[in-house]
């Protein structure tokens, strides 16, 4: 027992006295994802996006070499935390870049507070109230959050498609609830209807939706669908398989490319969906091909384009180097100036200007899509429209916004 | 049956007269006022015979269970695990083969294997110690899960069952009459229809095996007396193994069924050991008519909490455990 | 089977210089680690071993593998954030912290009791399922009830009181709270299970048949047991949410509730101080496996590691280590005579459930 001891502390004084150890011309950077549980194929992706932008940069920022620590989480608030501790507290990170998932973001944005002297920036979680309610002063985020991404797909319901009376179907947590408001808030404002008893909110992970389709109504135009992965695919096959005729609306992760690529029978009723998101995979546009294209590239064995995860990571940490370059590399003052940089940051990304809001909170371009068949006979989103520099209180005054008061089942009540 | 209704005269006539009223709820038009009371019949209807075809899917997988606890009273944990490879494999055959059956045999045949494997190297080490082989069914599982997640990711997969199973079917049941006089028939896919006539195929051949053939009358006498089965000379050790298979292959089996009416995907095999759980827990642990009971129970239960109580639809199963627990803790066909 | 027990008791008998060396070193931990290790791995784990230690009292002198163990502890959490203060703006009565914490740990205890009551009239193997089950069923009800357990989302900001000017999360105060309840439980433990109740317990575990005819109401010791373990499990739980500072329903989740077990089982369920040894060893691997292997197999590692413990060692690392003492002294002593610590041996070392 006694040499247990002696050796355990002799492996702690290792630990311990490794921090000291490190010097000063490297910049340590923590990368956290969730590369364990149901969401790894997700950070995954996220992480190419970290290394897409440390490979541009060579790996160095401000003259410093940067040296990336990973950090997983399993998409839990406590495990994000408890990476995030680790990173911080014990290799000593200056910049987070994380997390994937908007309940772990929330966690992050608290954990922050009490670690001044680190800069936080966002990975690609998108709840609204990371940095639109009581925001910390050192969590930055250049990527958008759920309400942002359905900009624009509420007027086009409602004026292009003629839709007046709608359902929704979407799962029972904080990120649908978002994009339902994002959806419903414009949609309503024209005068549109989604009456609350015409609103199904499932478990999240929910395989059977045979039941909820036969109680959908039948008096609606058509049907707003918030559902993300397993759940989207299983919803869109039994849709069919029932019999469904109602036209469908997709939220952002309801046709994105990790459903539209699944094998199976939802072909035939996603054709023609419209949905909207920060990305769009068949943009022409010049920056996002030659991002697609350096993708492709580094990662013969990655997505056949880049998810909205690899776009979002590849951002946040773009963001963090450009930060670093401008203060030479510079955080011995923990990371004043490095902040002070950022906050008035505003660089072009593949899809297109990003800049921020005196909350830290990115201010950009969203994409109006539509599911269509390729020339190779893929499911792809085409894209319909731009919506320009879309801010995350949806054009309004912050006051204003802060009425509509915090997204749940119920906001906005559109009745 | 008469002997049922001669003990039980209350209960019969109860019985009854609910058989008639959800015979009528299913066959009749239905009035404005009961539409004002409970919705629309399309909704009540779909979701009875929603909840029938989830009971037959938990049937599937629960007897598995069930029938491995009744002869070794060994808690398999890692049943779930087993659900889920065997959607596994059996997408991988059936994908390479282009034929679903082959994949529905193959997951039969690989699980049912892999669990004999499983008792002869592992459960018949720790024979009679039961919480020590519930702690090693709980490590196999986590290993497991995490190495099927390593090999198929956490993509969701989905079986194409043959084409004449596919799409939906117009039973005999009239959902509204048009003000034209025009009868609605109500329309069901016909796959979860057949999900249902599979387990009660099954049911049926596993009740033939037990009570019909020398190798079911072998375990019969090992679920009463184990000792006492192998003093009679009958090699046990063969007996358990093949008990094993069966309820292993059964789980395996179920997951090709699931995963073609759902879908598969890391955490299905949490949610699939839950479900036989609850299962064999209101229906009496080591009773395959008890298992049918119990997953009739729950399926209904699950899916008109869906329907109707969205929020609480899950928790509405635990519930029922609980009541069932509380009156009759050994389950409703428990000896 | 008795001389292992004695050897691990020896090692911790009072007086014993092991047990002094063993205080003095937690002790002065905080003092030879940087706050890292003192508070994500020093505290942490002793939470988490307290949890175990309340499943390790079930199990080891009641023979009651209880699951729902984390769920008591996270129900008490849940009551922290809906009486205490959070920063959810939902509930949040505001009451002082030390009203919160003790309706807390007894609203937690009486939760634990009703499971215990649910349970207790089956026998055996089939707890394990129950309390399985409830747990489950505790994270889905959290999960979708938003008025009481603010559903999906679950509670933040929820802090601990800052007394005598020193502020209970800074990691060596905090360090301390855990270390003094740890300890606490860990003597009460040890107390309990001599006193007559706790011997009673013990042969209700080994006999519940005699002990009934003997007339003892074998129900109402269980039920007991189930309240006291549960006030273990609930004080932990409060010092968890205030680890935490947070609790959402993947606090209690399958796989968590899967942990706890893993750990109790790892550390040996003969003794309090094998679940503490569990823990540490868990809580080390979680945050350390990302810097070993290069893909996260981190859940492969963790199976393995309590397969070959289940398999080889049914004492978990405690049994293993007086295993090998009690070899080494048999060697010295009468030389050939040592197939005792063989492996074949060890299926008459695991507790009974029946």
């Amino acid at each position: 027992m006694i040499k247990k001891l002696l050796k355990i502390s002799l492996v702690l004084a290792a630990f311990t006295g490794w921090n000291s150890a490190i010097a000063q011309d490297t910049i340590k950077m923590g990368a956290l994802a969730t590369l364990e549980g149901a969401f790894t194929v997700l950070g995954e992706d996220g992480m190419r996006g970290v290394e897409m932008a440390l490979e541009e940069f060579g790996y160095e920022a401000g003259g410093k070499k940067v040296e990336l620590i990973t950090g997983s989480s399993d998409a839990s608030p406590d495990s994000a935390l408890r990476a995030a501790r680790k990173l911080v507290e014990q290799d000593g990170v200056s910049v987070l870049v994380g997390p994937l998932s908007g309940s772990e973001g929330l966690a992050l944005k608290d954990y922050a507070k009490t670690q001044p002297d680190v800069t936080f920036v966002n990975g690609v979680s998108a709840a609204q109230d990371t940095t639109l309610r009581d925001p910390a002063e050192n969590f930055f985020r250049f990527t958008t959050d759920g309400a942002q991404w359905m900009a624009g797909l509420g007027e086009y319901a409602y004026n292009e498609k003629g839709y007046r009376k709608l359902a929704v179907l979407a799962e029972d947590y904080s990120f649908p609830y978002t994009q339902v408001f994002g959806f419903l808030e414009p949609f309503c404002r024209l005068g549109g209807q989604a009456p609350i008893d015409a609103r199904f909110w499932v478990p999240i992970g929910n395989k059977d939706f045979s039941s909820v389709i036969a109680a959908l109504p039948d008096d609606v135009d058509a049907i707003y669908v918030a559902l993300g992965g397993a759940d989207a695919i299983n919803f869109l096959t039994q849709y069919g398989q029932a019999g469904g005729e109602l036209p469908l609306i997709g939220g952002s992760i309801t046709v994105d490319q990790t459903v539209l690529g699944s094998e199976g029978r939802i072909r035939d009723h996603v054709v023609g969906m419209p949905s909207s998101g920060p990305i769009s995979d068949t943009w022409d546009d010049p920056r996002w091909q030659a991002f697609t294209d350096q993708y492709r590239k580094q990662f013969p064995d990655g997505f056949p384009s880049p998810s909205l995860f690899a776009h979002g990571y590849y951002i946040s940490t773009k963001a963090a180097l450009l930060a670093l370059n401008e203060v030479n590399g510079d955080v011995s003052d923990g990371g004043k100036k490095m902040r002070a940089a950022l906050s008035s940051l505003s660089f072009e990304t593949p899809t297109g200007m990003v800049s921020l809001d005196e909350r830290r909170q990115a201010i950009a371009d969203m994409f109006l899509t539509e599911v269509t068949v390729d020339g190779n006979g893929n499911l792809v989103n085409k894209t319909i429209s731009v919506t320009g520099q879309v801010s995350q209180t949806l054009g309004l005054p912050y006051q204003e916004f802060l009425n509509y008061g915090p997204v749940s089942r119920e906001n906005p009540r559109c009745e | 049956m008469q002997r049922f209704l001669n003990k039980h005269p209350t209960w019969a006539v109860f019985i009854l007269l609910a058989a008639a009223l959800l015979a009528w709820l299913v066959f009749s038009v239905w009035p404005e006022w009961l539409i004002d009371l409970i919705g629309r019949k399309k909704t009540f209807v779909h979701t009875l015979i929603n909840g029938l075809t989830l009971g037959g899917l938990y049937f599937l997988v629960a007897s598995g269970f069930t029938l491995i606890f009744g002869l070794m009273r060994n808690v398999n944990l890692a049943h779930g695990t087993m659900y889920l490879l065997g959607a596994y494999i059996g997408y991988e055959v059936a994908e390479f083969s282009n034929n679903w059956f082959l994949g529905l045999i193959a997951a039969f045949i690989a699980v049912g294997l892999s669990g004999m494997l499983m008792q002869l190297f592992v459960f018949r080490r720790m024979e009679g110690d039961d919480l020590r082989q519930t702690l090693v069914t709980i490590a196999i599982s986590i290993i497991a899960a995490d190495l099927m997640l390593a090999i198929w990711t956490g993509t969701t997969y989905q079986f194409t069952p043959p084409e004449w199973l596919f799409g939906s079917v117009t039973l005999p049941i009239v959902s509204v009459i048009k003000s034209s006089g025009e009868a609605v028939y109500l329309k069901y896919p016909l796959y979860r229809l057949a999900v249902l006539v599979l387990s009660m195929i099954v049911g049926i051949a596993l009740w033939l095996f037990l009570n019909r053939t020398r190798a079911g009358m072998m375990i019969r006498a090992g679920v009463n007396d184990r000792e006492m089965l192998s003093a009679s000379g009958v090699n046990v050790q063969l007996v358990f193994m093949l008990v094993f298979a069966v309820g292993a292959g059964l789980a395996g089996l179920a997951g090709v069924v699931g995963g073609t009416a759902l879908s598969i995907a890391p955490g299905e095999d949490i949610r699939y050991l839950l479900a036989s759980l609850v299962v064999v827990i209101v229906g009496g642990l080591g009773s395959i008519t008890g298992a049918a009971i119990g997953a009739l129970i729950i399926g209904l239960a699950e899916q008109f909490g869906l329907a109707y109580f969205p929020t609480y639809g899950v928790v509405i199963t635990f519930l029922i455990m609980v009541m069932v627990l509380a009156i009759r803790p050994q389950g409703i066909m428990g000896k | 089977m008795k001389t292992q027990h004695g050897i691990s008791e020896q090692l911790l008998a009072k007086g014993s210089p092991s047990l002094w060396l063993l205080l003095a070193f937690l002790l002065i931990y905080p003092a030879i680690s940087n706050d890292f290790f003192t508070f994500q791995i020093g505290a942490y784990s002793l939470i988490l071993g307290t949890i175990s230690l309340s499943l390790m009292m079930l199990a080891g002198y009641g023979g009651m593998v209880s699951l729902a163990q984390l769920t008591v502890a996270g129900l008490a959490g849940y009551l922290m954030a809906i009486f205490g203060e959070n920063s959810v703006g939902v509930m949040g009565f505001g009451w002082p912290w030390w009203v919160t914490s003790v309706w807390a740990i007894f609203l937690a205890a009486l939760f634990s009791a009703f499971i215990g009551a649910i349970s207790v009239r089956t026998e055996g193997i089939y707890t394990i399922m129950i309390t399985l089950a409830i747990a489950v069923a505790f994270y889905f009800f959290v999960r979708q009830n938003y008025v009481l357990f603010n559903g999906w989302t679950g509670y933040a900001g929820i802090e601990p009181p800052t007394i005598l000017g020193i502020y209970w999360r800074n990691p060596v105060p905090f360090y301390f709270l855990s270390l003094a309840v740890a300890a606490l439980f860990c003597g009460a433990v040890v107390y309990c299970s001599r006193s007559t109740f706790g011997l009673a317990l013990q042969a209700i575990r080994d006999n519940p048949r005699r002990m009934r005819s003997l007339g003892y109401n074998v129900a109402l010791h269980r039920v007991i047991a189930y309240f006291l373990s549960g006030i273990i499990a609930a004080t932990a739980g409060v010092l968890l949410v205030w680890f935490n500072g947070r609790i959402s329903p993947g606090s209690v989740s399958v796989g968590v509730v899967i942990d706890i077990l893993v750990i109790a089982v790892l550390g040996g369920l003969r003794h309090p101080i094998g679940p503490f040894i569990g823990a540490i060893a868990f809580v080390l691997l979680e945050n350390f496996a990302i810097d070993l292997i290069d893909r996260e197999r981190f859940n492969t590692v963790i199976g393995l590691v309590f397969l070959l413990v289940v398999l080889y060692s049914p004492d978990g690392l405690l049994g293993l280590w007086g295993k090998i003492r009690m070899r080494m002294m048999n060697s010295g002593k009468t030389g050939p005579n040592e197939t005792r610590g063989e492996i074949g041996s060890k299926s008459a070392d695991s507790i009974e459930t029946s």
